[in-house]
């Protein structure tokens, strides 16, 4: 198991998942970011993993689970950077990340939890409707 | 078909999985697979694993190259056993989980690769394989 950091800046928690991870170093990660919210009352939590070379299900569902766990601690969860290829294989693997907010880089990750903190809707759910 | 053996690695812990992975991935990248079919080679192979790991608490991974006519691919064949799935139907159901999973392991699994079977018999068991074409 290896233990990720968890940077601050501002009203957010800041992750960078730097190398494909095994299951116990995820559900610590998950734990990790929780304790974090509940000390620091951090409002945002951006996860950024564009060196991950793949999303399965089990990291599908802990990507879920962080942003409904934050959610009911009044932070809210962007996913941001993932690899086209692994965009392709989620889709064909079945999952919807439902609940789950993203952008395309850590930048446009920042700017979108700066709008749902102020209680706006992310734009790409607007078009969903 | 003819079958050359890459690799064959038993898996009893979380590490050992993503060595597994590693594995896979290595070998999909040096046979010339192209970086969505490496993923999607990968991903099934962890859905594979993962649920030999989560059922049996251990399994063991073999890998093999194969040629048929004038294709090439890779296999990989996961082994458990475990207590066997009673209902391969039922587990092969788009989000069915009798575990932590999203429901989707086997089922997506069985969409990312281009051939799949599994054989399971009750406190036996459980044998997946897959194959990848290079197209």
């Amino acid at each position: 198991m290896q233990k990720i950091p968890i940077l601050k800046i501002g009203p957010n928690l800041i992750v960078s998942l730097q190398f494909d991870i095994d299951d116990k170093t995820a559900i610590n990660l998950q734990g990790e970011l929780l304790r974090e919210i509940a000390r620091t009352g951090a409002r945002g939590v951006l996860i950024e993993l564009s060196a991950l070379d793949m999303v399965d299900s089990f990291m599908g569902r802990m990507l879920s689970d962080i942003s409904i766990m934050s959610m009911s601690m009044n932070a809210e969860t962007v996913v941001v950077g993932m690899q086209p290829s692994v965009a392709i294989t989620l889709v064909e693997l079945g999952l919807t990340l439902k609940g789950i907010h993203t952008a395309l880089n850590v930048e446009a990750g920042i700017d979108l939890l700066k709008t749902l903190q102020r209680g706006g809707k992310a734009i790409e759910k607007d078009n969903a409707e | 078909m003819r079958k050359t053996t890459l690799n064959k690695i038993a898996f009893a812990d979380e590490n050992e999985l993503l060595a597994v992975r590693q594995i896979v991935k290595k070998a999909a990248q040096s046979i010339g697979f192209g970086i969505v079919d490496q993923t999607r080679l990968v991903t099934a192979v962890s859905e594979i694993s993962r649920n030999a790991f989560e059922y049996a608490g251990k399994g063991v991974m073999l890998l093999e190259q194969v040629e048929d006519k004038m294709e090439t691919g890779l296999r990989v064949v996961i082994t458990d056993q475990g207590p066997g799935i009673a209902d391969i139907e039922l587990a092969m159901t788009d989000g069915y989980t009798s575990g932590r999973g999203m429901g989707k392991g086997l089922s997506g699994a069985k969409r990312l690769a281009d051939e799949f079977s599994i054989q399971s018999n009750a406190d036996e068991g459980t044998e997946i394989a897959i194959i990848k074409w290079l197209s």
